[in-house]
Parts: structure tokens; C-alpha cells; sequence
């Protein structure tokens, strides 16, 4: 069963395709990291999943069933998001108590509201709690403000936390704390998890499967064990190989930036900067890659990549 | 000879803050050195303190030695003469720091209108479009404003105008913090191509270990001020004898190695505010392997052979 699924999304802007065509499921208890530069889709098929954008095409599917944007609130109880800046997300003349039940008010929670806070405070490892109710975010430092966050989430018992950069403004040493939280929280509370991120080393840590999208699309997913130690699409291996930790191996640094979601190239989207296109391939291969329009890739559990090499 | 050396390096902002205690460090021509730490270890500061542009509430102790010549004798003139021409910094947060309203190729000759007045418009122009060619743009993009170009052309840009006065030094603060994996490894491969085909003298500095660990020569960690751990990059990252630095090299996991997965590897805790230092050693707090002397003795760096140095107690134990 499926948490939270992408089935066929598109979301368009304009004349860009920023999302073009993904299936993508997190199941019960799940995480996933979704991979990718900036200018690849991969926020904006967040917002989709998380109701924050409606897809120009395709479906959100939670708990199996189609989004209802009538019953967003509803569905917000369910899905809860965690920003990547934790000093720009919280408001700075709120107290953390005030932060952390702001949602429990919202959606009218029924309940002792002391104690739901202090509960989604210690959950999320601020011990105890009551020391922290009454801190300003100027008072705490990154790790201890990217923990409020998670407790803002935290309180309203959501199934799926979506995650954007959940580690990417905080230093090093506090990383991993914050990185074993979450791999807590699945296991204590069964969550399933949704990682945004561009970092291969995070979804290493944490993540069960590991999706690679590039361009608007996901050009291979699978087992993150499986995806990472043995790529099979030519981004997916550019990607690894800049990982300055595994930088032994000669890195392939592609050229340019991800191109304009405007002006999708025909063919693979990749191509244009793909080293094993370049490299030259034998001609019906290479015939195949300008021409042939690849199949959205399936969203069950299996190995598969985006590729028509072999 | 080291082209920029720190010689027992002292910085305390008002309030009596120590943000720098007593570093020393040397880069020479065609070195990349790399200085770690986390926000709050002073790494920034130091980048500061080598061109004289802290605070004038700033006390410096110690001496900065450019080419031999102490920063803080210099008269001003000199200064200014030094800035931009023997050594340049790209700071951190680079990428906001352009003028918005003028073009790129309009910023980039202004220094070097300043520093060689005598330079024709027409010069300057030409040494734009070539600044702008040795960090991989081509040279119509001069007439380009900074909305125009990505994130990663932008910090090119940055470095092409701290290249504009041909310094032999170069200080990169955080240069790709903000950047993705792809266009880091393109600005690092610019960086340390500049390097090798400049003889520059490099110093970058990052919160992150491991891209260090894979463009440095050399490598400083610092924590709450002091370098804790110095020594050829590689070993620092794979072999290190201080505890802080082998928890910063485990933050970031190596893809592939199944001792990372499903295990982040972090620290308890927060680095001390440099206002309120723990006694003894400042890193005891956090440290998985203290014991009672830590708490009391402050340690100096240790001279661990191989170029190696270290401020633990249990340094000499290593492997």
C-alpha cells in the first residue's frame, strides 16, 4: 500500500514542463529520497504531492485514494512538510510553544495542547520540553530550530512528512542528528518519509529507495543500495562521481546547467549533455536516443532507469 | 617560502569574544590549503583578518605575513595596493553580492580601473573578456546583468573579479556552499585548474570536509577558534587523529561504504559559543573518547610527524 503517490503528474508553468510525467509511490513507513539538481522538478513535484500545486495532468493519490482539493485541510493532517531553512521558517517573534501549536489550532485539535507540544517537542528530541517552550528562535541553534520544525509537523500525527533539504543549512556536525531523527521517527512512529534533496550521501543514510529525476522526469529509481552502487543511467553515474567522498574514481563533471523546462530537447531529454552519447555510441543506438521518446518509468519497487543502454 | 603565512594568529571582537586563538598556518605559490570548521570557529574570520578588513572594535594579536610583510605594518597606501593585487577574496555568500544594476563586465574592470589608473577603457574591456574566458564564460557576457546568469556562472564571475588584479594569493570562502553537486565540481575543477596554470596560492575554506579532502594539499580543522587538526589533506579525511575531525569526515558518508547506511554518523550537541568557552579542552563537551585530563589541560597542537599535527590528548594513540 502507498502512503502518498504521484500517478502521471505534470505540472506545468507557463510553457515550462517542470514536472512532465512521474509515478512515483512512498509507501507505508517508506523513505524516499527524491535526487536531483536545482531547476529539476524536484520541488515542484513536492508541492504537487504535498497539495500545494495542482498538477496540470496526472493524479495525487494518499491512502490509495485521488486528492480531493475541496478537503485539503483534511489531507494536511496527513502530509506535513519540513522546510529547509529552519531560521526563515519559523517566525521569529514566536515562542517555540506558540510555533509548535500554531497547527494544532489551526485544524481545532482536540486535546490538552500542553501536553500534544511537549509530546511533538520530545519526539523530536528537544528534552525536556518544557525548557524550550518559552525560547525565541534566536535563542537556539540550527539543530535545535530544524527540531521545533519537525515538532511543528510532529504534532499534528501525519502519516507522510515531505522533507525539502532537511539538513542542507546546517552544519556538519549536526547533520547527522538530525538525520538519525528521521530514521527514529520511522521506526518509533512508523512515518513514511519523502527527501527532497541533492545530497547522494543523505539518501546513503537514510533513505530505502532513491529516485533520480532530471528535467521534469525520473530517469532511474530503485533500491537506493542497488541505484547507488551500481548506476545505470549516465546522470545517475555523473551524478556519483562528483560525490567528493567517492571523487577517487575520475569524476565526470558534466557541462552546463540543467536546461530551460521550456524547451525540452526531442529524443532522450538527456542527450545533450549525456558523456555516453558524446563518447559516441553505434548508430542504431545513437538513432535511438534522438528519436525515441522514453516511457515514464513504472513506480513499483523494481531497478529501472531511463536509458535505452543496455 | 610560504607566500601567505599566519604566525600565532589572534582575533577578539568586542565584548571580549575570541574568535581566533592562536592560529598558525602557511600557503605557498601553487598550494591549495584547506581551513574546515563549522559557524563559530573563526574560519571567516581569519579570511578577514588576512586583509585587515575586521572591525576596528577587532583585537588582533600575533601577525599576518603577506610575501614576508606584515599586513599590520603596512600604511594604508600599501595596503590598498596589496588588496586585490597580491591577494583577493571570494566571500562567502558571493552570489548576492553582485551589483545588480550593473553589468558584470562593468564590475569586473572596476577594480582594475582603480588599481592601474593609467588602463584604457579599451584595455580594460579586453582584460574582462579574458578574466571572463579563464573561468569558462565566454566574453559577450560582459554586457550580461547578474539576473542573467545561473548561480554557478555567477560565482565564476566572482572569481574572475578576484582574479582581475592578478593576485597571487586567493582566499574562496564557502565558494560552492550554495551550489549543486554538478557546478561545485565545475568550480572546483576552475579553482584548482587556476592553481596549477597560475601558481596560485589557494585558501578554501568550507564547512565541508570532504570536498576538502579532495582539492586540498593540505588541510586546517578548526573548532571554537583554534586549528584542532592540520596535516596532508587525504590522511586528515581518512586516517584523522582528532576526534572533531573524524566526526566532520563521518558527517559526510561515503557513498558505497555500508558502514554509513541507514547509520548518519553526527555529534551531539552544539559548538560553544566563542563568548563562553568550556575550560580546558573546548572540544571535551562533545567528545565521545574525553576523559578527566581533557576537562583541565588545555592542549596545543602536537607535532605528530609526516607533517602531521594534532591538539588531543590521545593523538599519539592513533593507528
Amino acid at each position: 500500500m502507498s502512503a502518498l503517490a504521484a500517478r502521471g503528474v505534470q505540472v506545468r508553468f507557463g510553457a515550462a514542463r517542470a514536472v512532465d510525467g512521474v509515478d512515483l509511490e512512498i509507501g507505508s513507513g517508506e523513505i524516499v529520497a527524491l535526487v536531483g539538481e536545482s531547476g529539476c522538478g524536484k520541488s515542484s513535484l513536492a508541492r504537487a504531492l504535498l497539495g500545494l500545486v495542482r498538477p496540470s495532468q496526472g493524479t495525487v493519490d494518499c491512502d490509495d485514494r485521488p486528492l480531493d482539493y475541496r478537503r485539503l485541510k483534511e489531507f494536511r493532517r496527513h502530509v506535513q512538510l519540513v522546510l529547509q531553512d529552519p531560521s526563515g521558517s519559523l517566525n521569529p517573534r514566536h515562542t517555540v510553544y506558540e510555533a509548535v501549536a500554531e497547527g494544532l489550532r489551526i485544524h481545532k485539535v482536540p486535546g490538552d495542547e500542553r501536553e500534544l507540544v511537549a509530546a511533538a517537542l520530545s519526539k523530536a528530541g528537544l528534552r525536556p520540553p518544557e525548557r524550550f517552550f518559552l525560547r525565541y528562535p534566536h535563542e537556539l541553534s540550527g539543530g535545535q530550530l530544524q527540531r521545533v520544525v519537525i515538532a511543528g509537523a510532529l504534532v499534528l500525527e501525519p502519516d507522510v512528512l515531505v522533507a525539502d533539504e532537511p539538513v542542507s543549512s546546517l552544519d556538519a556536525s549536526v547533520r547527522g542528528e538530525i538525520l538519525a531523527l528521521l530514521l527514529r521517527l520511522r521506526t518509533e512512529l512508523g512515518l513514511s518519509l519523502l527527501v527532497v534533496t541533492h545530497d547522494l550521501g543523505l539518501a546513503w543514510n537514510i533513505a530505502d529507495r532513491v529516485a533520480v529525476m532530471y528535467l521534469g522526469r525520473i530517469v532511474e529509481t530503485g533500491d537506493t543500495a542497488e541505484v547507488l552502487t551500481a548506476p545505470r543511467h549516465p546522470y545517475t553515474k555523473a551524478l556519483l562521481s562528483v560525490v567528493p567522498e567517492i571523487a577517487r574514481q575520475e569524476p565526470i563533471v558534466l557541462k552546463g546547467e540543467t536546461p530551460d523546462p521550456s524547451r525540452i530537447p526531442a529524443g532522450c531529454r538527456f542527450r545533450p549533455r549525456c558523456p555516453a552519447y558524446a563518447a559516441g555510441l553505434p548508430a542504431d543506438l545513437a538513432d535511438r536516443c534522438e528519436k525515441e521518446t522514453l516511457p515514464v518509468l513504472p513506480a513499483d519497487r523494481g531497478h529501472h532507469a531511463a536509458c535505452v543502454l543496455p | 617560502m610560504s607566500l601567505l603565512e599566519l604566525r600565532d594568529l589572534s582575533v577578539t571582537y568586542a565584548g571580549d569574544v575570541p574568535a581566533v586563538r592562536g592560529v598558525s598556518l602557511g600557503v605557498a605559490p601553487g598550494e591549495v590549503l584547506g581551513v574546515a570548521g563549522e559557524s563559530g570557529c573563526g574560519k571567516s574570520t581569519i579570511s578577514n583578518a588576512v586583509l585587515r578588513l575586521l572591525p576596528k572594535s577587532a583585537r588582533v594579536g600575533g601577525s599576518v605575513l603577506l610575501d614576508g610583510e606584515d599586513v599590520y605594518e603596512m600604511s594604508f597606501g600599501r595596503l590598498r595596493a596589496v588588496r586585490w593585487a597580491t591577494a583577493s577574496i571570494v566571500f562567502q555568500g558571493a552570489l548576492h553580492s553582485l551589483n545588480a544594476v550593473q553589468t558584470i563586465g562593468r564590475q569586473i574592470a572596476e577594480p582594475i580601473l582603480l588599481h592601474e589608473p593609467k588602463t584604457s577603457r579599451k584595455a580594460a574591456d579586453l582584460r574582462v573578456g579574458e578574466l571572463l574566458e579563464q573561468v569558462g564564460l565566454p566574453a559577450r557576457r560582459a554586457k550580461d546583468y547578474p539576473h542573467q546568469l545561473s548561480g554557478g556562472q555567477r560565482q565564476r564571475v566572482m572569481i574572475a573579479l578576484a582574479l582581475a588584479c592578478k593576485p597571487r594569493l586567493l582566499i574562496a570562502d564557502e565558494p560552492t556552499t550554495a551550489l549543486d553537486v554538478m557546478v561545485q565540481a565545475q568550480v572546483l575543477q576552475l579553482l584548482t585548474g587556476l592553481v596549477k596554470d597560475l601558481g596560485l596560492a589557494l585558501v578554501l575554506i568550507s564547512h565541508d570536509l570532504s570536498v576538502l579532502g579532495t582539492t586540498c594539499d593540505r588541510v586546517a580543522v578548526m573548532y571554537a577558534g583554534k586549528v584542532v587538526e592540520e596535516g596532508p589533506a587525504s590522511v586528515v579525511f581518512d586516517d584523522s587523529r582528532h576526534p572533531y575531525s573524524g566526526a566532520l569526515a563521518g558527517a559526510f558518508p561515503r557513498v558505497g561504504d555500508p558502514r554509513f547506511r541507514y547509520a548518519p554518523a553526527g555529534l551531539a550537541g552544539d559548538p560553544p559559543y566563542p563568548g563562553d568557552l568550556p575550560p580546558g579542552c573546548s572540544f571535551h563537551p562533545r567528545c565521545p573518547v574525553a576523559f578527566d585530563r581533557c576537562v583541565s589541560e588545555e592542549v596545543e597542537l602536537l607535532d605528530l610527524g609526516a607533517g602531521r599535527r594534532a591538539a588531543c590528548l590521545r593523538a599519539g594513540e592513533g593507528s
